[in-house]
């Protein structure tokens, strides 16, 4: 496939001479009476140069940005374009908020000195200091934290708020320093990471790209909008509208909210309670063993644990089977039928068989979820779930399927900062790090899934938190970790680094001015169906006081005594050059680090990879890395793993991907909490990134989305302010009054910043993590965000 | 006389907003200003039956609207002073601040909303097609900001040879183009509904003010 060099550096373009004529104080007439025709006015406005740099919050754009700079000031900030590119150029394009940069770059809100706090923690009060006493008081608190607990009370909180091939500098920092503990998931995708091996396997487990699709002749979309979350540059927002443009596809989007993806598209909608996805594949498979349209060769030749046959032989005789649970054979003595189905998925009887009909007879079934079906208290079990309906009518690795898992992303290998191998072993799942502030020395690995140790032996005394809002705006219940955090008892010292004061930072004890990466030297790779690697160069010369997170870890280190071993001797951009050059030599068709650089983005496009094609082909040859080498639709291993798991009454560690009910759910609402509310990711800010941005704010309001039937059941009407409160807080929030959301149902976008400055309780900011828990998934101990209920009262 | 258009596909655009957005860095517009706004337009109904079924007749569409540069601008014939003008070379219709006083008739004129009276400024403010960009051999920064590609820019004549299936601007929530002549071509999605159609609403009213 062909690689493309799409832009080329136009230097020093000089501009109008407008500047020198207001200076001499007259018109251009007057200004040639006065000095005589033809006067050089070259000098009229200052020269505007071209920088090229890359977006770097987790979105995953990464998207390549052309500053305009005059005076060593930005003053428009361009991407990958050009007048000539037809529909089907890839260009990593920025979207709106790549479009702001220079709001957030220029901000009055920027931080550009150390400070110190000086208010209690959370009030949000600093103080400045000189760089000698943030490096001093840093490593006399690591220091001392090694010293009195040990390395595994140190800890990097969860954040992504910085990409690029140097940015994870504060874990070699502490991995040279002698350890931290770590963590394992993520916020994004606890639950699916968690369950997909279980299925798939590690190593052939990913899903088709999305081009793939445009061989579909059905596709089914569950739970994803791929123009919303990942908006900009060559992912699937663009990967998207061009699929649909080209599929022959019918497509339907399974979501219980009308997302920015189906806009234009009405017909492809079909609404589901939200954590009822497993409800509705099991109705399907009823209605598909019923009229005998499962593809029985595939289940018994590549999958184990579908019915009776293909279990292993410990489970026969047992009902433990999927096609068991679906008929109503196995404990609960439950037939799934579409009637069955229905009444949990809101999803009409006759519409599932109609669906069922139209999967039974598909050629190519293209099944794709994104990850908010999973971000769920039953979650591991939806995402398997939806990993199955493939699998029931044999509709994996061929021409135009894919196996329901979300979709590939074709990238260009890069090395980053190595780290040495942490010495501390424990790890925590990211979700839990509150608990291991609060009752760290508690934890275990059959409560917690607390991992390679029993148990932990200290809580978390000292943490680092760099380019991240993790530590309350994005976690769940911020009330609650506003008290955990608070207390300066508990976690002793926090390092916050970032370059505005978002929630987070309120807490840090000392704070770091960081620098966007498109003020340094930057080197990042991404991609969705096209694969890109952007190389920038410093936009502006460093401003006030900031200094470079490489540059930080290196003061510090050399507190600790490390500097050389941290360093190497080199500085970031040696670094990233040596890196970088490594990678090209590994890659012939790389450019040079100095062609990169003058190129600013290198595109390479690729023919689409279909998931698990070579296991189709030959499952014997190509077995996957499951303890069977077979898709496992029934798993021992996790029966084994979770065997003597403290479970709760209302969870279950199932070994089939069958429905649970969530615990705040459509099947769990209250007289008091009626309505089940859930999250999703909004066009306006990369989780919380952005959340400040004035003119982003004026027109991506933070709304909750809810039906005109609820609405007007509470006398609420479009742009209302309202309340919306359940057990863990309160926010002040507007109105969406839309028939885009299901009856029952509200949403409300995840990011927006928290704001209780009034003092009454009331979060005026509308951060949905005000209404979340703290409780995490059974088995993944991942973040549930979306599994939630309430009630909304007019403000 | 040459006449510049823009060209909007309802099929590909998604509400992103990025058109209005790097409009609004490259021209330096604050909170309260746009010379671009994205409506979406709504109507039918999600509703759930007695058994706690779903039925849906939603529809919803997004469509991106900056100064349309009309061939019977509504704008330039309110205009007491002459400084709401249509350029006879282009067609693209702009403020010549020198002779602006602010009254504001531009703005109450315009069916689309495009021109506004910058009250710091004195003058009216508005979409004036990227003249110098256009004159450079570049299109509008809205339209190269696309990354749905749902814009285009280009003479009248042009677009409407490359893009056949587009038709005037005469989908809601547009007013009819019969009254301004707007250079706007749309190829509609299959949701769009006629200029005129009284059934739905515009569903992000805080969005577009």
């Amino acid at each position: 496939m062909s690689e493309t060099n799409l832009s080329r550096r136009s230097f020093l373009k000089t501009t109008g001479t407008l500047g020198a004529l207001a200076v001499a104080g007259g018109t251009a007439a007057a200004t040639e009476s006065l000095f005589g025709e033809g006067v050089p006015q070259a000098h009229a406005e200052a020269e505007e140069k071209i920088t090229f740099g890359h977006c770097a919050i987790n979105c995953p754009g990464r998207c390549f940005l052309k500053f305009h700079v005059k005076d060593d000031e930005v003053v428009w900030v361009d991407t990958n374009t050009s007048k000539d590119a037809d529909v089907d150029t890839p260009q990593a394009r920025a979207c709106l908020r790549g479009r702001s940069y220079r709001r957030w770059l220029q901000s009055p809100d920027r931080i550009n000195y150390p400070m110190k706090r000086v208010g209690k923690r959370g009030e949000g009060k600093f103080e400045r200091i000189t760089w000698d006493e943030a490096i001093d008081t840093i490593a006399d608190k690591l220091k001392y934290t090694i010293n009195t607990y040990g390395n595994d009370a140190v800890y990097i909180d969860y954040a992504t708020g910085s990409s690029a091939t140097t940015a994870r500098c504060f874990n070699r920092l502490l991995a040279q320093a002698g350890g931290y503990l770590n963590f394992y998931n993520s916020y994004s995708t606890a639950q699916i990471a968690c369950i997909t091996p279980y299925m798939y396997g590690t190593k052939q487990a990913g899903g088709s790209s999305l081009k793939t699709a445009d061989d579909a002749d059905l596709i089914l979309m569950f739970g994803t909008s791929p123009t919303e979350t990942r908006q900009g540059g060559l992912t699937t927002h663009y990967d998207y509208v061009q699929l649909r443009a080209k599929t022959k596809g019918k497509i339907y989007v399974i979501d219980p909210r009308f997302n920015d993806s189906l806009t234009g598209h009405s017909d492809e909608w079909l609404p589901i309670n939200p954590g009822t996805d497993a409800a509705l594949v099991a109705g399907i498979a009823h209605e598909l063993i019923k009229n005998n349209q499962t593809d029985l060769d595939f289940l018994h030749t590549y999958c184990v644990g579908f019915d009776e046959e293909s279990m292993p032989e410990t489970y026969k005789g047992k009902n433990m089977s999927y096609s068991d649970y679906v008929m109503g054979l196995s404990s609960d003595k439950t037939e799934k039928t579409p009637e069955w189905a229905a009444k949990i998925t809101g999803i009409p009887a006759d519409k599932i068989r109609s669906l069922t009909q139209e999967i039974a007879s598909a050629k190519a079934l293209h099944v794709d979820q994104g990850w908010g079906p999973q971000r769920r208290s039953n979650g591991e079990w939806t995402s398997w779930a939806i990993m199955l309906l493939p699998c029931l009518v044999g509709m994996i690795g061929l021409p135009g399927t894919s196996n329901g898992t979300r979709e590939d992303r074709y990238s260009i290998s890069l090395t980053n900062l190595p780290s040495p191998a942490n010495p501390v072993k424990a790890s925590i799942p990211c979700f839990l790090f509150t608990d291991a502030i609060d009752h760290g020395k508690q934890m275990t690995k059959l409560k917690d899934g607390v991992k390679n140790v029993d148990q932990l032996s200290n809580d978390i005394k000292f943490m680092v938190n760099y380019a991240g809002n993790c530590m309350t705006n994005q976690h769940g219940n911020v009330n609650k970790s506003h008290e955990i955090l608070a207390d300066e008892s508990k976690c002793e010292f926090i390092l916050g680094v970032d370059t505005v004061l978002c929630d987070s930072m309120k807490y840090c004890d000392i704070l770091l001015p960081d620098m966007f990466r498109f003020e340094q030297v930057s080197i990042v790779n991404t991609g969705s169906d096209t694969a890109y690697i952007v190389g920038g160069q410093p936009c502006t010369s460093v401003k006030y006081e900031r200094k470079t997170g490489y540059e930080m870890c290196a003061l510090i280190a050399d507190k600790l005594g490390i500097k050389d071993t941290f360093t190497e001797g080199l500085t970031q951009e040696e670094w990233i050059k040596k890196l970088y050059n490594a990678d090209a030599a590994k890659d012939s068709k790389l450019p040079s680090y100095d062609e990169l650089m003058e190129m600013g983005i290198y595109t390479r496009e690729h023919a689409g990879k279909v998931a698990m094609n070579k296991f189709r082909a030959d499952p014997v040859a190509n077995a996957l890395d499951t303890p069977t080498g077979k898709i496992e639709i029934f798993s021992e291993k996790l029966l084994k793993y979770t065997k003597g798991w403290e479970v709760a009454s209302d969870e279950e560690l199932a070994p089939i991907p069958k429905y649970i009910p969530e615990w705040y759910g459509v099947e769990t609402t209250t007289d008091e909490y009626p309505l089940v509310l859930t999250g999703f990711h909004y066009r306006g800010r990369t989780h919380s990134s952005w959340g400040f941005i004035d003119i982003l704010k004026e027109i991506n309001p933070q709304e909750v989305w809810i039906n005109p039937t609820d609405a007007d059941a509470r006398g609420i009407k479009q742009g209302d302010h309202v309340r919306v409160k359940n057990d863990f807080g309160t926010i002040d929030i507007l109105a969406k009054v839309t028939a885009r959301i299901v009856p029952g149902v509200v949403g409300i976008s995840q990011g927006a910043w928290f704001n209780n400055s009034k003092g009454d309780g009331v979060d005026y900011g509308g951060c949905i993590n005000t209404l979340t828990t703290q409780r995490p998934s059974a088995l993944a101990k991942g973040n549930p965000q979306h599994t939630n209920i309430c009630e909304i009262t007019k403000a | 006389m040459t006449q510049y258009a823009f060209y909007f596909d309802g099929t590909r655009c998604t509400g992103c907003k990025t058109c209005e957005f790097a409009c609004r860095d490259y021209n330096d517009l604050q909170v309260g200003t746009t010379y671009r706004r994205v409506y979406e337009y709504e109507q039918g109904e999600t509703v759930r039956d007695n058994a706690g079924c779903f039925t849906t007749s939603c529809v919803n569409y997004s469509v991106s609207v900056a100064c349309n540069h009309c061939t019977d601008p509504a704008c330039t014939k309110v205009c007491p002073t002459g400084a709401m003008h249509k350029d006879p070379d282009t067609g693209l219709v702009s403020v010549d601040t020198n002779k602006c006083i602010g009254c504001g008739y531009c703005h109450m004129a315009c069916p689309y909303n495009a021109p506004k009276v910058d009250r710091e400024k004195g003058h009216s403010v508005k979409c004036d097609g990227c003249k110098d960009r256009v004159l450079a051999g570049e299109d509008p920064v809205c339209v190269e900001a696309c990354p749905a590609r749902a814009l285009a820019f280009g003479t009248r004549e042009d677009l409407m040879k490359k893009y056949p299936d587009a038709q005037m601007a005469d989908i809601a929530p547009l007013p009819e183009a019969k009254y301004t002549s707007p250079n706007l071509l749309i190829k509609p999605s299959a949701d769009a509904k006629p200029a005129g159609t009284i059934d739905g609403i515009v569903a992000n009213p805080l969005e577009v003010q």
